[in-house]
């Protein structure tokens, strides 16, 4: 069975080039770089190379301005509770209802811990408000987080101004990049943003692997100590084959960033209109405005988890924002911040695409999916009028 | 909760696992082999033609629904053909197809004795999150049968009592009584059973209350076999397991602990400690407790041993 995987934005195949680059450290440079020995000192060598690369294709300043860790969420929660641990007099926390999970836990759970926190709503685009964020900031705001692209909908935010909003009231601004990585061009050194959070496996290299940007003269404190590993600011021997994979995988994105916004793009916007012409559909986000591999589309009358269920059958991996695939009984929080009917978010499916999708998924998808919801709508008590 | 134990612990005043406030996000794929068929290929799609009784459950901003028709026979009251609508997920939709499979060919008083356990189990069972389903169809079943005899929805709401849960519309007569037919035993039982505290959480002191009644009504106590007749070896494990996992284990998974039962050798048990309960300060008391129950409950000479983590 043909099996397409239009699920990029849960995580990527790690890429062939990737694989090879990282291979080594696998198997017989298995050093470790804090050794004395020539052996292990190579390998501190790759580490620093890899630096510069994720460096480069973010447009940092310097490689020094990254620290490698574990993973998105590790690099989220160090970056804000570095933050408030920084600004200890201020007591705020500004982020937005439709953040990755790796946020908004985290907020919730420092709302316990006597933070107060202000959730910034969207549009019915999935559009922040940035006057929103104007009126949020006081001089009692210690960190702004707001994502670079959203992973439901894929729709972008301007963290560009929104930076320099919260750097006008002294606060400090940290952006959750994974998504956007590798399919729209950053240049962090032209920005006020501070901290920023990448992961690996959003970007073909594997999983257990993530970067945190600190912006150079930034004060920072780490939230794992250790040894004097990332020069003290994450502790723990280093994950070389990880560290070089991502590395590897920063050099390749920026080589792909023409392809996601041209040929990945026009996948995804055939697929939109293909699907679009099922009667009782909307695009969920906003369309000018998004990643150009996302697209977050609902079918009234149908339930997600059962369009899954069907859609596995055949091959297709997606995924979706209705209740019994959210892991609780309501919709996703980012579909809800959106104010997506009741009865359009239980029906939505989200395709992710990337740089090895083509043509023929898309035909896949386009010929298999109609009948299913057709099949699905015989089934349900509810039509199209 | 009665009984002895030692309460919230010291260190962790809040469970840290309330402290993440987010269930683990769960596709469900593991559907027994039944419901994927019953999916796949559901059984009595549509409508029955001039339905004698029909029963339309949930709405479209829950999720799930599910509309029932039913032709029954009215000299022998017997349900002659049943078919069903859902709008929902593969479990929904597999639960009602095996309901109308199951009523078919009953009277109308042996089909009202389908309990959404006998859905559950005749499909082989369904994840804990998605009981509501079995639920759900139960709750079709009885509205289609109530609408064949003429009782009005609203009669029938007015026992309901009033809304509890007002994100799912769950009544107080509905909790009640699900919580009593499954003799459901935390309040994320309650949520799978009937998704009552599942949307915003305001409705949560209230489901305390009424589990708290329903568990104090009926206290999961193992009736002793033939009063004070010696158990067999068999019985004695029986009882033991039923023990542990009905009354000791949720009550230690309230602190994010739990236990193992590593073995019965005769009088002697034995259980390792997991989770938070492993090395706690507090966990003396607790095998005291775990004990006392073993010993009221199954014998006064079983002997509670607890294996160390090596």
């Amino acid at each position: 069975m043909k099996r397409v995987y239009a699920d990029n934005n849960a995580t990527t195949q790690v890429a062939p080039e990737v694989l090879d680059a990282m291979m080594p450290y696998l198997t017989e440079k298995y050093g470790n770089p804090s050794s004395m020995h020539e052996f292990g000192g190579q390998v501190g060598k790759v580490i620093e190379d890899a630096r510069e690369k994720v460096a480069l294709a973010l447009g940092a300043q310097n490689a020094t301005e990254i620290v490698f860790l574990s993973c998105g969420t590790e690099s989220d929660n160090t970056a804000i509770r570095s933050a408030l641990a920084t600004k200890k007099d201020r007591r705020k926390i500004v982020t937005t209802r439709v953040e990755h999970p790796a946020v908004l836990t985290l907020c919730r759970h420092l709302e316990r811990e006597g933070y107060q926190v202000r959730y910034l709503p969207v549009d019915r685009q999935g559009n922040l408000n940035l006057d929103d964020l104007r009126d949020a900031m006081d001089d009692q705001v210690a960190v702004v987080s707001i994502m670079a692209a959203n992973n439901e909908t894929g729709v972008l935010y301007p963290v560009a101004e929104a930076a320099r909003i919260a750097h006008q009231h002294g606060a400090l601004f940290h952006t959750d990049a994974v998504q956007i990585m590798g399919k729209v061009p950053l240049n962090l050194q032209e920005t006020d943003i501070d901290l920023l959070s990448i992961s690996g496996h959003k970007i073909h290299a594997p999983k257990g692997i993530g970067a945190l940007y600190i912006r150079r003269g930034s004060r920072f404190r780490p939230m794992i100590l250790g040894g004097h590993q990332e020069r003290g600011r994450r502790g723990g021997t280093e994950n070389v084959p990880g560290i070089v994979a991502l590395g590897k995988a920063a050099e390749l994105s920026l080589q792909h960033i023409d392809d996601e916004q041209t040929r990945v793009r026009a996948l995804r916007d055939r697929l939109e209109t293909a699907l679009l012409r099922i009667p009782n559909s909307i695009v969920n986000g906003d369309r000018d405005n998004r990643l150009p591999g996302t697209l977050n589309i609902s079918f009234e009358f149908v339930e997600g988890e059962a369009m899954l269920l069907m859609l596995d059958q055949v091959g297709i991996c997606a995924s979706s924002g209705s209740a019994c695939t959210s892991g609780t009984l309501e919709p996703s929080h980012v579909l809800r911040a959106l104010g997506v009917p009741f009865s359009f978010a239980h029906g939505s499916l989200r395709f992710s695409f990337g740089r090895y999708n083509n043509d023929a998924d898309v035909d896949h998808i386009i010929e298999t999916l109609p009948p299913i919801i057709e099949r699905l709508r015989e089934i349900s008590p509810f039509k199209p009028a | 909760m009665k009984g002895g134990y030692p309460g919230k612990h010291r260190l962790f005043p809040v469970s840290p696992i309330d402290l993440i406030g987010q269930k683990e996000a769960k596709m469900a794929w593991n559907y027994s082999e039944l419901v994927k068929q019953h999916f796949f290929q559901p059984k009595n799609v549509g409508r029955v033609e001039n339905a004698d009784g029909t029963g339309d459950v949930g709405s479209i901003a829950c999720g799930d629904a599910l509309s029932l028709t039913i032709a029954v026979d009215k000299t022998t009251d017997t349900i002659t053909d049943a078919k069903f609508q859902t709008f929902g997920c593969g479990s929904a939709i597999a639960a009602s197809s095996m309901l109308t499979e199951m009523i078919k060919g009953k009277t109308l008083d042996e089909a009202l004795k389908v309990s959404n356990a006998d859905i559950a189990k005749a499909l082989g069972g369904l994840p804990p999150e998605k009981m509501h389903c079995s639920v759900m169809g139960r709750e079709a079943l009885e509205a289609a049968v109530n609408n064949y005899r003429g009782i009005t929805p609203e009669a029938h709401d007015e026992e309901e009592g009033r809304v509890i849960c007002t994100c799912f519309g769950v009544t107080e007569g509905k909790l009640r009584h699900v919580i009593a037919e499954n003799d459901l035993r935390t309040l994320e039982d309650i949520t799978n059973y009937t998704k009552a505290g599942g949307g915003c959480g305001a409705c949560i002191d209230e489901l305390e209350i009424l589990l708290e009644e329903h568990l104090q009504q009926k206290p999961h106590t193992p009736t002793p076999t033939a009063a004070r007749q010696p158990l067999t070896n068999l019985q004695r494990i029986a009882l033991i397991q039923e023990l542990l996992d009905h009354e000791v284990r949720p009550i230690l998974q309230e602190d994010a602990g739990d236990l193992e039962l590593v073995d019965i050798d005769g009088l002697r048990v034995t259980i390792r400690m997991v989770g938070q309960c492993s090395g706690c300060r507090a966990a003396g008391l607790t095998t005291k407790w775990i004990e006392d129950k073993l010993r009221e409950i199954v014998d006064p000479a079983i002997e509670l041993h607890v294996k160390e983590d090596l």
